[in-house]
């Protein structure tokens, strides 16, 4: 049991965390954009690059590049949105799908052209877990999860007691009742790329923390990203986190010894598992648990 | 002669290559431009496809399965096949719904092929790949060879140009069309839209699994890091968006573009120093990924602007609502 614990829970809520972070960007995005973002995950390697030269040349600690690494990815997709996205923004919606493949593309292309195509890792050698009672965890794992937490909480603030906040999710509900009542769509737009963009600049410090960085980070990310916020409700903010903790469970706890000593599912094939989830989902509840929309 | 054989190698090499692309290019131009359907994994299909073949044609081997030995041909039409039957399961799960989860779940599927491939030693060899893959008219010498191979790749393409062509003017090329650009009015008028775009992306993902097994067959081996999938997918699209999404002439013109493009300066970046050489390989990707966002926003047309089947009671704006897929 505690070994369940150990090495399949407490690493499936961080997973989790990170992913809710990714979800909630790419919900909000498809809420007020009407389009599915695939240069989410690449806004996470970003985000995780810019830390980079903090952590490692001036060497700040993860948790202070943090904002940085936001304050970078808010940049990017700010100037993103206005050189490739909003030129698009009359076209059909699937046209900024292509556009945003495109821009994915690019954004690992710049990166790679800048930092060369090597893993890098924010801090070497081994951080001895804390221990309590026989449960094992990792500082920076609480640390992740409790910041995680944080945002998510702020995030609620600002969509419920902002007037931004609240003009975005009348945007996202009913786009042309929104328009009549006077709310500036491109201000909202420009708002909801610098949200979203903040969270996956987090989440892609916290899988650099976790892990290492690699230009593949956000594309590895993209999929069970995406079926988290499928799972929890396109649209739906809240349906993400519990979305984004679902799939991050399930692909560790998958490759649990339930029978035997064999793994549950091969650990190699962990993608398929957010896959299976999501493709479940649209067959059976395609609104997601907390009865987003369907588009 | 053996001069003028070694100058035109190259061009003869390039021509092959691109017409495998311009394959593939017409397998996307029936999702995307005649039916609207996002396909983000075309590399799945042509994994698919390449594998297929591979396991069929070459000499049987005692660590993965295959070493079947037979014709090539066989091998396309199974490569076809597979590539069809994939592509039935995952869009008879997906088709109902909106285009991005389609998109969504391409991206899936072929990051689970590609899983296979890379682990499943028994089946594909794993990371060491499938050699010595047969290419027709080996008995040849070389260069007659490799010209025979390219008139067989166009061939090919003649064949599916000629066949999508009729398709396409076909009532069922307008039913197509008619669900890309209006998808209430064509359900209003009867038609059974949830099947009519599972043909077409059946049809798409055959044509790209064909692709596949030509381009094994063309450079004789398949392995999970001898193509690099999303390259491979990126290529395709900018391909078709280049050329001219919808119109089937501009799927192969955009073909031969692109891939002319892409590995003419590929030629001048190898001659960089090993440093630069490698950077400029990601300048590369950057650029026509820059060149894919200039071509939607200035010139969505592409090279060549789609022709509606005639005559032509339709109206020719591009449709402003999100009515399309």
């Amino acid at each position: 049991m505690l070994e369940f614990v150990n090495f399949y829970l407490i690493p499936g809520l961080v997973l989790g965390s990170i992913y809710a972070l990714g979800a909630i960007g790419v919900s909000l995005i498809f809420g007020i954009l009407r389009f599915a973002h695939f240069a989410h995950g690449d806004m996470m390697t970003l985000g995780a690059y810019f830390a980079l030269p903090f952590i490692v040349t001036l060497g700040f600690s993860p948790y202070l590049a943090l904002p940085v690494a936001m304050l970078g990815a808010v940049a990017a997709a700010l100037l993103i949105d206005r050189l490739f996205y909003k030129p698009l923004r009359a076209q059909p919606s699937i046209i900024l799908l292509v556009a945003s493949f495109g821009v994915a593309l690019m954004i690992r292309a710049a990166i790679q052209f800048v930092w060369g195509p090597h893993s890098h890792v924010y801090a070497s050698g081994f951080q001895m877990p804390l221990v309590f009672s026989g449960i094992r965890v990792a500082e920076r794992h609480i640390y992740i999860v409790g910041l995680c937490i944080l945002l998510v909480v702020a995030l609620h603030l600002f969509l419920t007691r902002t007037k931004t906040g609240k003009a975005m999710r009348a945007l996202s509900d009913d786009p042309d009742l929104a328009r009549i009542t006077g709310i500036n769509t491109e201000r909202i737009i420009a708002w909801t790329w610098a949200l979203g963009a903040m969270l996956a600049g987090c989440a892609g410090v916290f899988v650099g923390m976790d892990t290492h960085v690699t230009t593949l980070i956000g594309w590895n990310m993209l999929l069970p990203v995406f079926a988290a916020a499928i799972l929890g409700g396109i649209g739906k903010p809240y349906g993400a986190i519990a979305g984004g903790l679902v799939i991050g469970l399930a692909e560790e706890v998958s490759a649990y010894p339930v029978f035997g000593n064999e793994p549950l599912l091969d650990p190699t094939y962990k993608s398929a598992v957010a896959f299976a989830i999501m493709v479940a989902m649209l067959l059976w509840r395609p609104s997601g648990l907390f009865r987003g929309r369907v588009y | 002669m053996a001069e003028l054989a070694t100058f035109l190698a190259y061009p003869v090499g390039l021509l092959t290559i691109a017409g495998i692309y311009a394959v593939m290019c017409l397998g996307l131009n029936v999702q995307w431009g005649f039916t609207g359907l996002f396909n983000a994994g075309i590399a799945g299909f042509f994994a698919v496809g390449a594998y297929t073949s591979a396991i069929l044609t070459t000499a049987p081997h005692p660590d993965y399965l295959g070493g079947f030995g037979l014709p090539v041909a066989v091998g396309l039409v199974c490569a076809m096949a597979t590539a069809g039957v994939v592509a039935l399961g995952i869009g008879w799960l997906t088709l109902s719904l909106r285009s991005d989860y389609l998109a969504i779940a391409t991206i899936g599927i072929a990051e689970i092929l590609r899983l296979i491939v890379k682990n499943e030693d028994w089946l594909t060899n794993g990371p060491r790949g499938i050699p010595a893959i047969p290419r027709p008219f080996e008995w040849l010498p070389p260069f007659p060879a490799q010209v025979a191979y390219l008139a067989l790749v166009a061939a090919i393409i003649a064949v599916i140009y000629i066949a999508l062509e009729r398709g396409l003017n076909s009532p069922w090329g307008r039913v197509m069309r008619a669900i890309r650009e209006n998808e209430e009015s064509a359900r209003a008028a009867g038609k059974d839209i949830m099947r009519r775009r599972l043909e077409a992306f059946v049809l798409g993902s055959m044509i790209m699994g064909l692709g596949g097994a030509l381009m094994a067959h063309s450079i004789k081996f398949i392995g999970p890091e001898a193509t690099e999938p999303l390259i491979v997918t990126f290529l395709v699209w900018v391909m078709l968006i280049a050329g001219g999404s919808g119109n089937n002439r501009g799927a192969i013109l955009g073909a031969v573009v692109i891939w002319a493009i892409w590995s003419m300066t590929e030629l001048v970046t190898r001659q960089l120093p090993a440093d630069w050489a490698l950077r400029s390989a990601y300048l590369r990707v950057f650029l026509i990924g820059l060149a894919l966002q200039i071509i939607l926003q200035r010139a969505s047309s592409g090279l060549l602007a789609e022709k509606p089947p005639k005559p032509i009671p339709l109206d020719e704006g591009e449709p402003k609502g999100r009515s399309r897929g």
